[in-house]
């Protein structure tokens, strides 16, 4: 960073800071310059980080009620919710938590894509996310399986299963993952432990990803370089810690209306009837943070190819700053891209919309050409409009889209006019 | 001269180092992973035997052999008849019928769907033999995929007949 060297005042803090520098770091995270146009769309970073400490520490607690077997696991759930003293909440908590996390990545990742974040130089930013939401979705999934209802039980039969598509070794793959010949105890047994580990993992990542955001900075709405330390940027404490903390709020606000309110909503009722290796739930379907995807597997007509698309679905993400080829940033001067961005926006709702629905007649038609979009837009659409777009012209800085609006100098005029009263004339 | 001979032998002692770490590495893990395949207590759950003498024609029972559900149906003529005249030309994954029911009265399967594991249902689907629910894989009376996304036929466990009643699969 190219902030002033730090020095302690204290002579303790000089002799404590030389041989381990928290003060430094401490000084660097609340100094760290933010451009000064961040809008709430910025906000999420903050958020995500609430959640995925609420998330460890609902999750502590919950581990200390659960019991991880076949014979007990739906109970020790049904314990919680029923004898625990707040189990309920606690519980609720954690499993809506689970649902508003996933909220709160995709906004973040979709504000991303809008004002081209993954762009140089910010690449590992990009990827080091990516690998935080690899890494969530597997967390997550491994939770669903705890409570081992109908829906824990087949969504890991049809999971893991996918791991059979893969010719020779499939085999061997799925029965190391089981522990066995089906999804059976010694498989909840190890969802449980990797349940555990996974969040500590995530938040090591979360530690790269800040870092490397560090270096170059923030990126800000408009998308062009700041200088920083200059007049475009402010402190992160307190103006950006004061704006996340107005956007977490109302975020918690939404996410505790739906633990007190809609605790369900967002669950399967399948998952309250004891898992049964027998009888598979009429429709399965996964947590909705998962849909997309799953449309994704089902509209290949076929099993290997299916789970090819739905991993290459996400993993073609992390080649995004390549195959975007624009220099600019962000869509406000982009206005193909920013077209584009929205079909985009809607052809992974509606992927998520027919995950949800039987692959069948019409649901699996459109999801057969939601797929192709979604390929086509990353495959084809970027790189050629980074060639052939014609970009609207960028402002020389931040303040400029602000500053120099049609009418902004009457409009200000107007404003000091009803605070000043007759002094208005001074104003020029 | 004698610096160019004392660079190779650091470059043996080096290959050599790391080969032998690798190996210690690698010797090390595999019990790590080793641990989380299927343990000798599951494997020695490896046979069941099951009384198929109350089922009557038309009906099936499901059985539960390690972990995964096996139907065992007693089929009607007309199902054998449908199931032994497809022509194979038609099958995704050619097996004749003969070879999937040794005694063609009695079908035993693995009751899990080959796409990605779920428990298809009887009498169900465009063939009249088994629907999987999940992602819509459509099985004859010979439990042989016709259409859907499923890669093969229902798997044939190894099984015999100890007697005229019983069914030991394994």
């Amino acid at each position: 960073m190219s902030e002033t060297k730090y020095i302690p005042k204290s002579k303790f803090g000089k002799w404590f800071d030389s041989r381990l520098p928290l003060l430094t770091l401490s000084h660097h995270l609340t100094s760290y310059p933010t451009p000064k146009n961040l809008n709430y769309w910025w906000t999420f970073g903050g958020i995500l980080t609430f959640c995925l400490m609420t998330q460890i520490v609902t999750g502590i607690i919950l581990a200390m009620h659960y019991v991880a077997h076949t014979d007990h696991a739906f109970e020790s759930i049904e314990h919680i919710m029923r004898d625990i003293n707040y189990g309920w909440l606690i519980r609720y908590v954690h499993s809506n938590g689970a649902s508003m996390f996933f909220l709160a990545v995709y906004i973040h990742i979709f504000r991303g894509l809008y004002f081209g974040s993954y762009k140089a130089p910010r690449e590992m930013i990009w990827i080091t996310g990516l690998i935080i939401y690899l890494l969530m979705m597997a967390t997550a999934f491994m939770g669903y399986v705890l409570p081992w209802g109908q829906m824990s039980f087949w969504g890991a039969t049809v999971i893991t299963n996918l791991f059979s598509a893969i010719p020779l070794i499939g085999e061997s793959i799925t029965g190391w993952l089981w522990g066995g010949f089906s999804v059976d105890n010694p498989t909840l047994n190890r969802f449980y432990s990797l349940h555990y580990l996974l969040p500590f993992l995530i938040f090591g990542l979360v530690v790269l990803h800040i870092w490397s955001l560090h270096i170059p900075g923030n990126n800000n709405p408009v998308g062009i370089d700041v200088k920083k330390n200059s007049n475009e940027t402010m402190p992160f404490h307190p103006y950006m810690v004061m704006k996340d903390l107005v956007a977490l709020l109302t975020f918690i606000l939404i996410f505790f209306g739906f633990v007190f309110f809609l605790p369900n909503v967002l669950g399967h009722p399948d998952n309250y009837i004891p898992a049964d290796p027998l009888v598979t739930p009429a429709h399965i379907v996964p947590e909705w943070y998962l849909l997309p995807f799953y449309a994704i597997l089902r509209a290949i007509p076929s099993k290997l190819g299916g789970v090819i698309f739905m991993f290459a679905s996400i993993f073609i993400l992390m080649a995004l700053p390549w195959l975007d080829s624009s220099k600019v940033r962000s869509s406000s001067f982009r206005p193909i891209y920013r077209k584009f961005f929205w079909v985009l926006v809607f052809v992974v709702i509606l992927l998520g919309y027919l995950g949800a629905k039987p692959p069948e007649g019409i649901y699996l038609i459109l999801a057969r050409i939601g797929t192709a979009y979604y390929f086509i837009h990353f495959l084809v659409l970027l790189p050629l409009l980074g060639r052939y777009e014609k970009t609207d012209p960028l402002p020389m800085s931040i303040a400029d889209p602000v500053l120099h609006k049609p009418g902004i100098v009457d409009k200000f005029k107007e404003m000091a006019g009803s605070y000043e009263g007759e002094n208005v004339g001074t104003f020029k | 001269m004698t610096k160019k001979i004392h660079t190779k032998r650091r470059d043996f002692l080096f290959t050599a180092t790391y080969t032998i770490g690798a190996v210690g590495v690698g010797a090390t893990i595999w019990p790590l992973i080793d641990q989380m395949n299927p343990d000798s207590s599951v494997k020695a759950l490896a046979t069941t035997e099951v009384d198929v003498s109350n089922i009557e024609p038309g009906t099936s029972i499901t059985v539960l052999w390690r972990g995964k559900p096996i139907f065992i149906r007693r089929r009607t003529q007309e199902e054998i008849k449908e199931a032994s005249e497809v022509d194979l030309k038609d099958l995704k994954h050619p097996e004749k019928d003969s070879d999937r029911a040794k005694n063609p009265e009695w079908l035993v399967m693995v009751g899990v769907c080959t796409h990605l594991g779920c428990v298809p249902l009887g009498e169900k689907g465009e063939y009249k033999g088994w629907f999987c629910p999940c992602h819509g894989s459509h099985y004859d009376t010979s439990g042989r995929i016709r259409k859907g996304p499923a890669p093969i036929n229902l798997e044939i466990p190894k099984y015999e007949f100890v007697d005229n009643n019983t069914i030991k699969i394994g």
